[in-house]
């Protein structure tokens, strides 16, 4: 744990009354590692219309929560990534499947997820325990957790890296992208799965109810002002980077949850990035 | 009419595709030899769509599809194929530059694309009168533009087989024409077959060698004026069929006072 004596030491010597605190240095560096991330992630979500998947994914940290806690696990982390799993393996399974539009689908199976979630957690009267998962707190980041968040960087940079051009084919066209020989369902789950990964690691710094916001937000207002992938992606992973340390550090003066001010700040730029796309980029 | 297939060709024999009980492609036999167009018309729903997606690999089917290529032992071969729409949101921030890359290279789009490579996407889609539109959305382009671009990617490289699914939908008629005279050149120098399927009858039949008519299964089939003087086409489209009729190069004149087409 050097390298994170070394993050200390270096926040530490900034003039600012918030670097005084050790959880104020975890969470500046938890942002500066997840908001590049779920901005790149969001690029992709939002070219393919996964909003409300992502919704669902995020909603369905609740029953993983139920089911670690019937299933007596201390942490509930691992039933939370199985089911989110399962779950995003399914959707992809069943959207090609049915008849159904995807909509519904999803609208179906979040109704169940969370309905399933709150029945368990709320036995006795106990639901209140949980509230925390539902806002999150950003401040209460571990230094092992910070290491956790670097690994899935460091993988889903590696994984944008060798399937970015095949994402990119296939959410134009899936017929078009397999007459290139590319395995557009592998591409597909292994997505869907990567986005479970990280929105379930994450979900303890955001919170179930706004998690969604962060994949999407930088994407959307990026999307304002870009015409192509390369600006598209840099801009997101700007915004969103600019929004996390703002919010972030707001709410420590306003004695706010953190997550949630991160929000505001990223639909802020959303607001302001489409006042820009409209009257002045065009 | 040819039923053989000798030293270059792709052979359909008996395909059968079935969606629960419904046949939506019924025991259809077809051949297209190297460096031929053969058009497949056919009213909507015949599985004229199917048919391609089949050939590229995507649908499961009963019989046989072989490709009799020189060079690919039978072996699936490369297929150039160019969709009849893309289902993305007009508004993505994706640029024909993008795409192309996205197809032909393995050099990640997102972290940038180098001057070599952008050279290279210009010299591809300069082939096609495109070169212009490097930079524009895909969502800016014309339906003719998109497709010259689909085009330029489905031909690099150069493809033994090439399937276009409605070149004609959403093109108008100056880019359309373009369209069919790029592809007339590209399979005289590169000899590779070209499968088109269309309901534009009357403009295709001027570009292609045969013509199939595909209603579930083979209707009819043979050189284009063989085909369209076929009575069971007639039986097929219907009124449709006298768009057909007013062909100056298939009828005589007096048939043409119904108008334009």
């Amino acid at each position: 744990m050097a390298i994170i004596e070394v993050w200390y030491r270096l926040i530490g010597a900034l003039p600012f009354g918030w670097t005084h605190y050790v959880f104020m240095k975890n969470a500046l560096l938890a942002v500066l590692l997840v908001t590049p991330l779920f901005a790149i992630l969001g690029t992709m979500v939002v070219n393919n219309r996964m909003a409300f998947f992502t919704d669902v994914l995020g909603h369905s940290a609740l029953t993983g929560i139920a089911i670690g806690v019937l299933l007596g696990f201390h942490d509930p982390t691992l039933p939370m990534i199985c089911l989110a799993v399962v779950l995003a393996i399914a959707i992809n399974l069943l959207k090609n499947a049915t008849r159904a539009s995807v909509d519904t689908v999803l609208g179906v199976i979040m109704a169940f997820i969370v309905a399933l979630g709150i029945v368990i957690l709320s036995r006795q009267g106990g639901f209140v325990k949980y509230t925390s998962y539902l806002i999150g707190d950003i401040l209460a980041v571990t230094p092992q957790q910070i290491a956790w968040f670097f690994v899935i960087a460091v993988v889903v940079l590696g994984y944008w890296y060798v399937a970015g051009n095949a994402m990119i084919l296939t959410s134009v066209n899936s017929s078009l992208a397999r007459s290139r020989r590319i395995n557009t369902f592998l591409i597909e789950t292994s997505f869907t799965i990567l986005l479970a990964l990280v929105v379930i690691v994450s979900i303890r710094l955001a919170g179930i109810l706004i998690i969604n916001s962060l994949l999407i937000l930088p994407a959307a207002a990026s999307r304002n002002l870009t015409r192509n992938s390369h600006t598209y992606t840099a801009w997101a992973v700007i915004i969103s980077i600019l929004s996390g340390i703002t919010g972030l550090i707001v709410s420590y003066y306003w004695g706010t949850a953190s997550g949630a001010t991160i929000v505001l700040f990223a639909s802020g730029c959303y607001g302001v990035s489409a006042l820009l796309g409209r009257y002045v980029m065009k | 009419m040819r039923n053989t297939c000798e030293h270059c060709c792709t052979k359909v024999e008996g395909l059968t595709v079935r969606l629960g009980d419904n046949a939506i492609l019924d025991n259809v036999n077809l051949h297209v030899d190297c460096g031929e167009v053969v058009g497949v018309v056919g009213p909507n729903g015949a599985g004229k769509t199917t048919l391609l997606r089949t050939i590229l690999g995507e649908i499961r089917y009963q019989g046989k599809i072989v490709f009799r290529i020189a060079g690919s032992a039978s072996r699936k071969p490369k297929i150039g194929y160019v969709p009849q729409k893309l289902q993305f949101d007009l508004s993505s921030p994706i640029s024909v530059t993008d795409l192309v890359v996205s197809a032909i290279s393995r050099y990640p789009v997102w972290a940038g694309v180098s001057k070599d490579l952008s050279e290279r996407v210009k010299d591809v889609l300069s082939l096609f009168s495109a070169e212009h539109l490097l930079k524009r959305r895909l969502g800016e382009l014309s339906g003719g533009e998109l497709q010259r671009v689909l085009l330029a990617i489905a031909m690099t490289p150069a493809p033994k087989l090439l399937l276009l699914d409605e070149p004609a939908s959403g093109v108008d008629i100056k880019g359309l024409s373009l369209f069919y005279q790029i592809v007339d050149d590209l399979r005289k120098k590169n000899d590779i077959a070209v499968i088109l399927v269309t309901h534009d009858l009357a403009g295709v039949s001027s570009y292609v060698d045969r013509l199939i008519l595909l209603n579930r299964s083979v209707i009819a089939q043979g050189e284009p004026k063989e085909v369209l003087s076929n009575e069971k086409l007639v039986k097929a489209f219907g009124p449709a069929l006298w768009n057909v009729s007013c062909l100056p190069n298939l009828t005589s004149k007096e048939n043409n006072k119904n108008g334009d087409y």
